[in-house]
């Protein structure tokens, strides 16, 4: 998959609430979600957003609770992707079950810049920044989770087992 | 080869051979969790999925404790969802109403998480087992949906971080000091992936419950569980709650660390959190004198009877400070029954304080106990990020009982030594 749009720069340990605080988790919705997506950074900040921009924030993004709420809200948003210098744990794990690609960089992230034309080559994990010309690559995803995304996410995975038992 | 406590216990939940750090391993699960805000994505994924039945309805838990008593519609027609689909499923360990607690505190007072399990929860707050002895973590809705259907989930095998603890602890010192004092060392992402093991002398000392309060925080290093060896004191704990059969378990000699650190405790100051991080650790004196407008005391880290002991040791025959409301939660109903029938209510009420139901609440801004713009909070809750406990120009301070009790008579930060 191939997505091209606008880079919104955030910075170190962005935290579930800021990205979606307490106050939201009332709903399931992805729409509403969305809606109020980055509220706990900044009140109105989705607003800059426009559908297929890219988050580009430095290390361990999405620490604290474990809402899936979380990646939900940043799709709802319109953000399929969020590239990093790196990723908290248990937000990983839910960005790949939710289809949100995540992309690792490291101190290429220093490479991407707030507001930078990106086009992103999700299947190859590459992340062409078209203001500068440089091209950054991710690291590779771990074999076993390389399936779960060939599988088509955690749900068709566990649906297959299950069909499998009978 | 010899195990970490974590390669251990994922090793006895799997028929693949556990070689080293950073290996895929299937893992078969002890007891899987989701509470009123997570269960409900959970179940979504689950019909997704096309599961019809738990893997076994006395190894899921669903415990309604967050927006709980229902703060609002939108939060008790989430409620009714979890409801619905337990009894559904037929799943013995529903909590809601009276018999719901914060469910950190909950599971191990009923006896249904124990040494050398593993727990995985659809709360980032799971690892508090590690208390125990148990491989506990938090994942995502979906991940625990899969859970629930197949009774196994997948684990990278983490690397650990051994942290020991020497020295003699001072007065009004103690498990979240550690924690805090960890987790100002380490960083908000040192633990990042990893597991962290805690042993040494003072943890050899420490009561379950303090255990309990220091791997409830883990996750608040980055890490995927914080892991206690379970010694005598824990299989009594266990056995107390009901328990039969659980055994010792720990670490192997020569079992590879990735990092191992030593602290000493001697001489440590009560440790404060300040915002909006929680590794911005300071010694407690360092700053004394800021003005709190709340105080707080409980949640799955620090509202268990331990936790309100040592407030109301505090609290005996003082104030609060006429403008700081101190609200306290009991983080369970046995803890709420046992703190009124020790007299604590009585400590409390007289100190000033409101006296609420067990439910996370005001710990992730949910309700009973929301700040303005402008305010400022001493709690005993495990998160100080902008925006946490109410509006985002509020500022909350992490502390222990003890701290957070002495600060509410004060009227500003105080080391409870210095009260």
């Amino acid at each position: 998959m191939l997505v091209t749009g606008n880079a919104h720069k955030v910075g170190a340990h962005i935290d579930t609430d800021a990205i979606i605080p307490a106050r939201f988790l009332v709903t399931t919705d992805a729409e509403v979600l969305g809606a109020n997506c980055m509220e706990g950074l900044e009140p109105g900040w989705v607003k800059r957003v426009k559908k297929n921009d890219i988050m580009v924030a430095d290390e361990n993004f999405g620490c604290g609770s474990s809402r899936e709420h979380a990646p939900i809200a940043l799709l709802g948003a319109g953000i399929p992707v969020v590239v990093a210098k790196s990723f908290a744990r248990i937000f990983y794990r839910n960005g790949f079950n939710m289809g949100l690609v995540l992309l690792e960089v490291g101190d290429d992230i220093a490479k991407l810049k707030d507001g930078d034309r990106l086009e992103v080559d999700t299947g190859k994990g590459e992340i062409k920044n078209l203001t500068t010309g440089e091209t950054v690559v991710c690291a590779k995803v771990p074999a076993f989770m390389q399936e779960l995304l060939d599988a088509g996410g955690l749900v068709p995975y566990v649906k297959k087992r299950l069909a499998a038992k009978g | 080869m010899p195990h970490t406590l974590a390669e251990k216990i994922l090793q006895a939940h799997t028929d693949e051979k556990i070689t080293g750090a950073g290996q895929i391993v299937n893992c078969r699960v002890s007891m899987v969790l989701a509470n009123d805000i997570t269960a409900p994505l959970a179940i979504k994924s689950f019909k997704a999925m096309g599961a019809t039945k738990v893997f076994d309805k006395d190894k899921v838990s669903l415990v309604c404790d967050h927006f709980t008593p229902n703060k609002d519609i939108d939060s008790a027609e989430q409620v009714k969802v979890v409801r619905d689909f337990a009894h559904e499923m037929g799943v013995t360990h529903y909590y809601e109403g009276g018999n719901v607690g914060v469910e950190h505190a909950l599971l191990p007072e009923l006896g249904i998480v124990g040494p050398g399990d593993i727990v995985v929860g659809a709360d980032s707050h799971t690892c508090t087992y590690g208390g125990l002895g148990a491989f506990a973590t938090g994942m995502g809705s979906t991940d625990i949906a899969g859970a629930m259907a197949l009774g196994e989930t997948w684990f990278k095998v983490p690397p650990t971080i051994r942290v020991d603890f020497d020295g003699q602890l001072e007065p009004f010192v103690g498990g979240k000091d550690l924690i805090l004092h960890v987790i100002g060392q380490v960083g908000v992402s040192g633990a990042l992936y990893r597991a962290l093991e805690f042993g040494g002398p003072v943890i050899d000392a420490l009561s379950i419950e303090g255990r309990m309060t220091m791997a409830n925080m883990a996750i608040e290093a980055g890490g995927k569980a914080g892991l206690f060896a379970a010694d005598a004191k824990t299989l009594a704990y266990c056995a107390a709650a009901g328990r039969k059969g659980d055994q010792a378990i720990a670490a192997d000699a020569g079992a590879v660390y990735e990092r191992e650190l030593k602290l000493s405790v001697s001489g440590m100051q009560p440790q404060v959190a300040c915002p909006h991080l929680p590794d911005n650790v300071r010694g407690v004196d360092e700053v004394k004198g800021i003005k709190v407008d709340q105080a707080v005391i409980g949640s799955c880290t620090n509202g268990r009877i331990e936790d309100l002991r040592e407030a109301a040791a505090i609290l005996k025959g003082r104030k609060a400070h006429k403008n700081v409301r101190l609200i306290v939660l009991p983080a369970t109903p046995k803890i709420w029954r046992q703190a009124m029938d020790e007299g604590l209510f009585s400590i409390f009420m007289d100190a000033g304080a409101v006296v609420g139901p067990p439910t996370c609440g005001p710990c992730l801004g949910g309700h009973m106990g929301i700040l303005a713009g402008g305010e400022r909070c001493i709690a005993t809750t495990n998160r100080n990020f902008k925006g946490r406990m109410g509006s985002l120009q509020s500022e909350v301070y992490l502390g222990s009982p003890a701290v957070a009790a002495a600060s509410a008579i004060a009227g500003e930060i105080i080391n409870p030594a210095k009260l």
